[in-house]
This record gives structure tokens, C-alpha cells and sequence, in this order.
């Protein structure tokens, strides 16, 4: 097993397999994101955010998604270092006119610092307000979930009073972006890495990728837009 | 009445492996459009030796596409400006009257330069003695239908073993990566029945040897197969992690 993780392919695999894990996850994330634009003055997230939080199998995933993420920003810094020493540090002096590789697959770590700059952001402005330091605008609300009054953190106060700020939208506008060119290429990717691919596949997986990515960090950024521009009091 | 150019060249020299390098610019008159780049190279030379200087170093051999010893980056490229050919391959009607042509050799750390425009390419000898062989057990020739073998495999396996070596998939690569040519000796092999039988064994082997030789980390760019002159497919490399894979879990 030590074998296989230290070898190239083994570590490709790690980075495929949490790339994919992150992958799912972002499509969970986004899918709660989406109940922000109910105009209901913010029930049904709350809804769903206060199932996000008491769920056990929620609970169970979290320190494991963390993982998820340490391992691939470890390893992709890693790879990386490696392969430019691999590469050596003599430079072509006629450049690179090699045509047909796209922008997104040369430059995946800065892409990947890009997305984790805007985590911690992300994090600070949530996670932390949520899970550690509180904050008044989470002050408690009684809502019906399925005809059951039930007292839940205000979430939808806190989000939409976040995305008042023009600058913070901007920033998820600039990180869906990001994330959205990040998956244009590691969305195929991560199946090649993992073996999975062949010249059939290599077509579908390409085209639902680039589907896939923007989908998912243009959505990210619309959800944030749109709480700016329609949703503030 | 035939075409012809004048060309101005910028080469890499270097003496040695240990020494600094630079840049030579030379001139190089009328030279046909039908010649080919080599041809091209071997007038330069003529010319360097008839004013009792030193040639430029380059590799090449059989000169016809097949053996994977000539080499070069040409502005930019590796084996020049054209699609899926060897540097000898290619023809001085790919380039304009009046041109600045930059020649310089791969760059990879797994390649070091010998001299001038030679690198060293012994490490994919060195991967290639790991497992890229059959062992021959020798008895009788077999009836030739035998085994049969379908024809989409036999296919794939030629594509995959018309590789020759050459290098230019790791000269492209920004990672210094050696996994389309490791891939297409592993998948020549695999994909028939004759070289399944010590696939796992050469999967690892292969790749163990690829990594200890200091060459980078597949991240899919497929610079590698665009510059490819043989046209060998990234599906090799997704079949290769397969390879390897498996073997290393049922282990
Ligand atoms: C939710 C966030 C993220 C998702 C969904 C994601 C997804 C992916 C996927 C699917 C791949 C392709 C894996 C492969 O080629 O096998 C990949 C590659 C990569 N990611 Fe991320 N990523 C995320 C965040 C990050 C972060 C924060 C970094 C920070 C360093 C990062 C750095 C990289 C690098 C360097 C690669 C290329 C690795 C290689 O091919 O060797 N990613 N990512
Ligand atoms: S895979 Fe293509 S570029 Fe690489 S060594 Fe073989 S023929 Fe040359
Ligand atoms: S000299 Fe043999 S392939 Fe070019």
C-alpha cells in the first residue's frame, strides 16, 4: 500500500479520487445554496441549513470532507513541486508554440491557491460565525419543517447580510470563476488519473466537464449576485 | 526554377555536459525547399567545416520516420513546425525565405544534454530493460490463428507500439513526464494476449523505474500527444493507470 501511494500513479490517484470527493460535495453545497434564491425570507434554507447542521451523516462527513481537502492541496502541492524539477530549470528560448492545450491544465496550483484563498474568506465569513464564534444576526427563528415548528439558527440572516457587501460578491464572482476553469480541467482529469478513460470516454467526460464546471462555479457566483441585487431589504 | 532560402539559424552549442551553453547564430544560404531539415543541418555542417570550425552535434540515424534518434526543438516545437513527423522528416518548405530558425535540444531534467543538440535518452533504455519485453520461452512457431485476437485490439496495439522513443512527448511536457511513452510500450504489450501474461509484472516495474529516474507526474496537459509524431494517445495513459493500478491493489 506504501508502495502504490509513493509511487506517481498512486499519488495521481489521491489527487483524482479527492478531486472527485470535492466535486460531490460542491454539488450538496450548491444544491442548498439554490433554496437562497426562494423568495420565502429565507425558510426553506433555513430548512435545509439547519438539517445540514444536526444531521448525523452531515457530522460524519465533515471532518472527513477536511480531510478530503488536506490531502489535495497537499499532494497537489507536492506533484507540482516535483514535476518542475522534474521538468529541470533550462527554458526553451523559442517558447511554446505547442497548439491544443487548454490554459486550465498548465496552471492548475495557481487556480487551486486562487480557490483556497477565497476558502478562507469563505470559512472566516461561515463556518467560523457558525460553528465557533457565533454572531447576532444568527439570533433564533421558529419556522414549520413539515408542520413542526422547530426554533433554528437564522443562517439567512447571516448569508444574505454577508452578500450586502459588494466586495465580498465580487470575490465569489472572481472564485466561481476560478473554480469553474479548476474543473474545466480536473473534472476529465481526475477519470484519466483514476484509469477510467479511453478515446470514447475521453469525448463524454470532456463535454460533461466543461458542462459540469460552469454549472457549478458560475451557480456559485449567480447564488451570490443575485443575493446582492434582488434579495436585500 | 527551384525555390530556394536563406536562413539565418540560432543553435544551442555546448561542449559538454558539465559546461555552459549558448547560443551560435550561423547563416546559411540557398538552400532548396524540397531538402529536408537534416539535409539542411548536414550543409550548415559542411559549410562550419570548410571554415575549420566545429560542427553542430545532432542525433539521427535511419533519416526515413523510423528509428527515433533525430531529435531537436524548433521554434517552439519539438520536430519543428508540422503535425505528427520526426525531425527528419520535415521539409525546408515549412519555413519562409528570410527566417530566424531557433534549434535547440529537448529540455528535461530526465534528458541531460551531451553535447550541443544530443541528450542523453538512455533513461528510457533503462525503463524499457525494466519490463518492456516479452520473455521468449522458444519452442515451436505457433499456428497463426491460434490465438485470435479481435481486431480492435490488434489494432490499438499497433498504434501503441508505433511509438520509437524518440522523446519528444517529455521534450513538451511541463512536467518532464515520461507517461506517454511508458504507456505505449505497457499498452503494445497488454493488449495482446502474448504479452498479458507478465502485464501486472511490467506495469510496475516499468513505472517504478519512471519514477526512480526522476520524471514528473502525468497532469493530463496532452501537450505529449499533440507533439507526438507517431499520433500515440492519451487513452494509453488512462489505460496504463488501469494497468497499474490493479496490480499494485491485488497485491
Ligand atoms: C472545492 C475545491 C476543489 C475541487 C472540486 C478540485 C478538484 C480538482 C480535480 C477534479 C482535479 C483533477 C485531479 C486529477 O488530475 O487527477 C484537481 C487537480 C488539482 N487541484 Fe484541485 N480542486 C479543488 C481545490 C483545490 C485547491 C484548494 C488546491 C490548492 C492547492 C488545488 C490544487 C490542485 C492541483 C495542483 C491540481 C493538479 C494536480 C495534478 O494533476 O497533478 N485544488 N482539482
Ligand atoms: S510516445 Fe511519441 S513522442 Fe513519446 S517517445 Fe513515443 S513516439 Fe516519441
Ligand atoms: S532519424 Fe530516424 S526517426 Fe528521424
Amino acid at each position: 500500500m506504501s508502495s502504490l501511494l509513493c509511487s506517481s500513479i498512486g499519488k495521481k490517484l489521491l489527487m483524482g479520487l479527492s478531486g472527485l470527493f470535492l466535486m460531490i460535495f460542491l454539488l450538496v453545497h450548491l444544491g442548498v445554496n439554490a433554496l437562497l434564491l426562494v423568495p420565502d425570507g429565507g425558510e426553506l434554507f433555513n430548512a435545509g441549513a439547519h438539517f445540514m447542521a444536526t444531521n448525523p451523516a452531515v457530522k460524519i462527513m465533515e471532518p472527513i470532507l477536511g480531510l478530503g481537502f488536506l490531502v489535495h492541496i497537499v499532494y497537489g502541492v507536492v506533484l507540482t513541486l516535483q514535476n518542475r524539477k522534474a521538468r529541470g530549470s533550462a527554458q526553451y528560448a523559442s517558447g511554446k508554440k505547442t497548439k491544443g492545450v487548454t490554459w486550465a491544465s498548465q496552471n492548475m496550483l495557481v487556480l487551486g491557491i486562487t480557490i483556497l484563498a477565497f476558502l478562507v474568506l469563505h470559512i472566516a465569513h461561515f463556518w467560523v460565525k457558525m460553528k465557533v464564534t457565533g454572531s447576532d444576526l444568527l439570533e433564533h427563528v421558529t419556522i414549520n419543517i413539515g408542520g413542526v415548528p422547530t426554533e433554528v439558527e437564522n443562517a439567512y440572516a447571516l448569508v444574505n447580510a454577508t452578500f450586502s457587501e459588494l466586495w465580498i460578491v465580487l470575490v465569489y464572482v472572481v472564485a466561481g470563476i476560478g473554480l469553474a476553469i479548476h474543473l474545466s480541467h480536473g473534472f476529465w482529469s481526475s477519470f484519466q488519473s483514476i484509469g477510467f478513460s479511453n478515446n470514447l470516454w475521453r469525448k463524454r467526460l470532456t463535454t460533461t466537464g466543461q458542462v459540469y464546471a460552469w454549472f457549478v462555479g458560475l451557480g456559485f457566483a449567480l447564488i451570490a449576485l443575485l443575493q446582492y441585487l434582488f434579495f436585500q431589504a | 526554377m527551384e525555390k530556394t532560402l536563406n536562413l539565418t539559424l540560432k543553435v544551442w552549442k555546448q561542449n559538454g555536459p558539465r559546461e555552459k551553453g549558448r547560443f551560435e547564430t550561423y547563416k546559411v544560404s540557398n538552400i532548396s525547399v524540397d531538402s529536408s531539415f537534416l539535409e539542411m543541418m548536414d550543409i550548415l555542417n559542411e559549410q562550419l567545416i570548410n571554415e575549420g570550425k566545429e560542427p553542430v552535434a545532432f542525433d539521427h540515424d535511419c533519416r526515413e520516420g523510423i528509428c527515433g534518434m533525430c531529435s531537436l526543438y524548433i521554434n517552439g516545437r519539438p520536430h519543428g513546425p508540422d503535425d505528427d513527423i520526426t525531425t527528419c522528416q520535415l521539409h525546408m518548405r515549412k519555413f519562409k525565405d528570410g527566417e530566424t530558425i531557433i534549434i535547440e535540444p529537448w529540455r528535461s531534467a530526465g534528458f541531460p544534454v551531451i553535447k550541443d543538440l544530443i541528450v542523453d535518452r538512455t533513461a528510457f533504455d533503462k525503463i524499457i530493460a525494466a519490463g518492456g519485453y516479452v520473455s521468449v520461452n522458444t519452442g515451436g512457431v505457433p499456428d497463426a490463428n491460434a490465438l485470435p485476437i479481435p481486431k480492435p485490439d490488434a489494432d490499438e496495439a499497433m498504434d501503441a507500439a508505433s511509438c520509437i522513443g524518440c522523446g519528444a512527448c517529455v521534450a513538451a511536457c511541463k512536467n518532464g513526464s515520461a507517461m506517454l511513452f511508458v504507456s505505449a510500450k505497457v499498452s503494445q504489450l497488454a493488449l495482446l494476449p502474448q504479452g498479458r501474461v507478465e502485464a501486472a509484472r511490467r506495469a510496475k516495474n516499468m513505472v517504478a523505474r519512471m519514477d526512480e529516474l526522476g520524471f514528473g507526474n502525468c497532469t493530463n496537459t496532452g501537450a505529449c500527444e499533440v507533439e507526438c509524431p507517431k499520433g500515440i494517445s492519451l487513452s494509453n495513459i488512462s489505460r496504463l493507470n488501469r494497468e497499474f493500478l490493479t496490480a499494485k491493489i491485488k497485491d
